[in-house]
């Protein structure tokens, strides 16, 4: 149990994290989320006793850390996979962290085995890939055997295999009673790994809920509905009988109707009284990261902007178009479209996945990497984005979608995937 | 146990409104002992022992002070400068040991700044939040460490210059200057050394400390040289007399004046800064966010 009340620290005049207080409970895994810049990192430090608070207090179980008694028997944490003296072999570095706790030395090869580094367990921690630091920073973590757990971006540069290992890692960590908080940036990864969330933006707590009210309370669910594109006045026709009931109809830019307030049953019933044929009525979840996108959307300090290269652009070849700006660069209060389906099939069954059936990878055995479990990425990369097609950067698809649960249930248009959806 | 405030009351889980007691716990099965020096002692072992720029500098070290001390020796011998009168053979280790002294500073420095150059720091104090005990356990192992190296080195250069100088008119020094030589001198090294552990650790960067540290030593002599008028004299002197150089050869019983540290004086200098200087560290680490 990770306690904050109150929680400020100041670096001269700007505040990293202010009036900060939540409860990390045991028995689940806790997400941290919040823009760079937010405090994540400040504030898992205070929770270490690294850094001294400027105002309000942290506990673990109760204690201030520097006051725990042998306190890496409590709390293990990857704060920074680089945070190794690069010199020393991967087992002295966890030997010198054993012998500091007086955990026995052979608990360092029992972790190294966990981590998967007993191969490179001699070798210099300096030549170790982001994804092995990550893995020796994991074993840091639970040399102690603790209750407690704190990593902070534990997935940075990890292969899929390291990533499945670890959300599964998480989940058994958390089944086995301890407190495990996870500060992340990889939002399908979270809403996988994830049982509650704590996001802050600024330093400020934004929110504090499971995910799934996380999901909805900032994210507004909709309805889209398709009706035949030959007829435009049927679609006319179902806009004004739909405004009439109480509901909200917005346009689509491909002639689709996207509409809140009312509810399935009730848009089909709609559409039968006005004698509407309906080609596609479909609900629609937002994922987890539009669900933050639009939440920390106003709390990122570092924004990126067009790339302007003012005065050093060739003028262009006569008859040339300039190019078409991909969606998200330098737009203000752009958030994430919707996951992406495979093109030209908006009627797909919602109750099939359709992506060739990539199922839900988190079914494997906890806490054992690979065992016997058939590569669940093996099935989306084959199918991915662009496959074979002329160009693979055309479709805005974050790769890791396919593997997202939401995306997999409910299908969506594909026409989406490549405007911004700031009309909603 | 009080509620968290959240900004969103509508979305508090069903697990948060479970009593509060009832929290899942899981409990190690490996057994928990009670830390104390004695683990970051050997903890801090392990951590010396482990990275080559221990090897690096302390074998620098003993190639300086074994080989410029019997260069000096072999010099001296083939020379027709004698070393009648009352010269001490034991003197001629003090080239080797002026030199070799860069590299006991440089791996003092090392021992703290590196861990704050690679980010090691921040592992180490998550493991111990004592943070005392971190300082206290590095210092007593580099120190020992140091005089170890120190103490051999020395013995052996001292060693073989008396056995090559058997056949001059030196003469034969006498116990109490085995022992300043030896033992005195190695105290002086490990404590010198332990300063810029100390310097490490309040500068947090080991380019930085190594360069103050070389500067502590150098900086006296080189500015007195300079001092020409007649109303710094007295400064001048004394920039001369406490120089670390000129304190290093108090051991030898060849001071370049007259006035100034004599006998054991230099041992008690250095042990007095090192000392405030590690009180100012430990406060200092007390209290800073690392």
């Amino acid at each position: 149990m990770i306690e904050a009340v109150g929680l400020t620290k100041r670096y001269g005049d700007k505040t990293a994290v202010y009036n900060l207080s939540f409860q990390v409970r045991p028995g689940a895994v806790t997400g941290f989320l919040g823009p760079n810049g937010s405090g994540k990192s400040t504030t898992m430090r205070m929770i270490l006793g690294l850094d001294n608070p400027t105002a309000g207090t942290v506990t673990i179980g109760g204690y201030p850390y520097r006051r725990l008694p042998n306190a890496p028997r409590q709390v293990g944490a990857l704060l920074d996979a680089k945070a190794v003296h690069g010199g020393r072999s991967a087992r002295n570095h966890l030997l010198c962290l054993a012998q500091l706790s007086g955990i026995p030395a052979r608990r360092v090869d029992e972790v190294l085995g966990v981590v998967g580094l007993q191969g490179v367990a001699k070798k210099r921690s300096k030549g170790f890939s982001l994804g092995m630091g990550q893995r020796l920073g994991i074993a840091a973590a639970l040399l102690g055997d603790p209750q407690v757990l704190l990593f902070d971006e534990p997935v940075n540069g990890l292969d899929p295999e390291g990533i499945l290992w670890v959300r599964n890692l998480m989940k058994a960590l958390a089944a086995e009673g301890r407190t495990v908080f996870v500060s992340s940036h990889l939002m399908s990864e979270m809403a996988l790994t994830a049982d509650h969330l704590i996001v802050i933006g600024r330093g400020q707590l934004l929110a504090d809920m499971s995910v799934t009210d996380f999901i909805s309370a900032n994210s507004a669910d909709f309805a889209r509905v398709r009706t035949p594109d030959a007829e435009p006045q049927l679609r006319e026709k179902l806009t004004a009988a739909l405004t009439e009931a109480g509901g909200h109809v917005l346009p689509e830019q491909d002639g689709a109707l996207r509409v809140t307030g009312l509810p399935l049953p009730r848009i089909s019933d709609l559409a039968h009284e006005a004698d509407v044929r309906l080609w596609e009525l479909s609900p629609h979840q937002a994922s987890l990261e539009e669900a933050y996108m639009r939440m920390t959307q106003g709390a990122v300090d570092y924004r990126s902007t067009t790339d302007q290269k003012a005065g050093l652009m060739q003028p262009l070849p006569p008859g040339a178009q300039p190019p078409v700006p991909v969606p998200g660069q330098g737009q203000p209060g752009w958030y994430a479209p919707p996951p992406p389906q495979q093109g030209g099939q908006p009627f797909a069954p919602p109750q099939g996945p359709p992506q060739g059936a990539p199922g839900q990878p988190a079914a494997g055995p906890y806490g054992a990497p690979g065992a016997g479990a058939p590569n669940p990425y093996g099935a989306p990369a084959a199918g991915g984005p662009g496959a074979g097609g002329p160009n693979p950067y055309a479709q805005a698809a974050p790769p890791s979608a396919p593997a997202e649960p939401t995306s997999a249930a409910e299908p969506t248009s594909a026409a989406d995937s490549t405007k911004p959806e700031d009309a909603r | 146990m009080s509620t968290p405030q959240s900004p969103m009351p509508q979305a508090a889980p069903t697990w948060q409104a479970a009593p509060g007691s009832a929290f899942p716990s899981y409990t190690s099965p490996i057994p928990v002992v009670r830390t104390h020096l004695g683990h970051a002692l050997a903890s801090e072992w392990t951590k010396i022992k482990s990275v080559r720029s221990t090897m690096w500098t302390l074998g620098v070290f003993v190639l300086l002070v074994i080989g410029i001390g019997l260069l000096t020796g072999a010099v001296v011998v083939n020379s027709s400068a004698d070393l009648s009168g009352n010269e001490n053979p034991l003197a001629l280790g003090f080239f080797g040991l002026l030199l070799g002294s860069i590299c006991v500073m440089t791996l003092g420095v090392l021992t703290t700044a590196s861990e704050y150059g690679t980010g090691m720091i921040r592992t180490t104090m998550t493991a111990c939040p004592s943070r005392g005990r971190v300082l206290a356990a590095k210092a007593i192992v580099f120190f020992l460490v140091a005089f170890t190296v120190s103490l051999v080195s020395t013995a052996l250069v001292a060693l073989a210059q008396t056995a090559m100088l058997d056949g001059t008119h030196a003469r034969q020094p006498t116990g109490a200057e085995w022992f300043k030589a030896t033992v005195g001198v190695s105290l002086y090294m490990a404590l010198l050394g332990l300063l810029s552990l100390v310097i490490g650790s309040v500068l947090r960067h080991s380019a930085g400390a190594i360069t103050i540290m070389i500067g502590v030593v150098l900086a006296p002599l080189v500015i007195a040289l300079f001092m020409f008028a007649r109303s710094l004299e007295k400064v001048r002197q004394a920039l001369f007399e406490y120089s670390i150089p000129n304190q290093l050869s108090v051991f030898y019983s060849n001071s370049l004046s007259q006035s100034g540290p004599s006998g054991w004086d230099p041992l008690w200098i250095i042990l007095g800064t090192t000392a405030v200087a590690f009180a100012g560290a430990w406060a200092l680490l007390q209290k800073r966010d690392v």
